[in-house]
């Protein structure tokens, strides 16, 4: 279980390339770094906050992102 | 920021193609086949035969020239029609007797 305010980074793995399957989780933040918000429902799903600058290189400091993640996608960072 | 791996056809946050060309973001008509489609998805929902996850795992399992070519519920409707064959709900004969009398 993730805590808020956790730092983690977003699995650097492509599915998708080995053959087809169901994702959700943007091709944009593999491998980024944001922070955990809240846990969301019964599921092992929270909500991710990152950094905009950091993933898209504009917006103004301060901006976020925030992404509903599987537990699964996320590693301690 | 785009990683230089291939993404799979329905994931398209942050593709090159969406910083160069405007999105559509009116809104659209709706026509009797996007409505009639919606409400065969509802009934199968309600019936318990086939929920969205299904519709979106059976969307995304479309072949990719095909997810291109075909419309928002063309999509949708190609998923339940591959779902239900699956699930032998109809079988391939059926559905091409419906198809060929509609002709």
């Amino acid at each position: 279980m993730l805590a808020p305010g956790q730092k983690v980074r977003v699995k650097l793995d492509w599915p998708e390339t080995r053959g087809p399957c169901h994702i959700r989780t943007p091709h944009y933040l593999r491998g980024e770094l944001g922070m955990v918000v809240r846990h969301l429902g019964n599921r092992p799903l929270y909500h991710i906050a990152f950094d905009l600058a950091g993933v898209w290189h504009e917006g103004e400091s301060g901006d976020e992102i925030l992404v509903e993640l599987y537990e699964h996608w996320l590693e301690p960072a | 920021m785009d990683k230089d791996v291939p993404r799979a056809m329905h994931d398209l946050g942050g593709a090159p193609k969406f910083m160069c060309e405007p999105v559509d973001v009116e809104p659209h008509a709706l026509t009797d086949f996007d409505r009639e489609v919606d409400a065969i998805r509802q009934i199968l929902g309600m019936k318990k035969v086939m929920g969205v996850d299904e519709l979106r795992r059976g969307i995304e399992a479309i072949p990719e020239a095909d997810y291109h070519r075909l419309s928002y519920y063309q999509r949708w409707i190609r998923s339940i029609t591959d779902n239900l064959l699956v699930r032998g709900v109809i079988t391939e004969a059926e559905l091409r007797a419906a198809l060929a009398a509609e002709k």
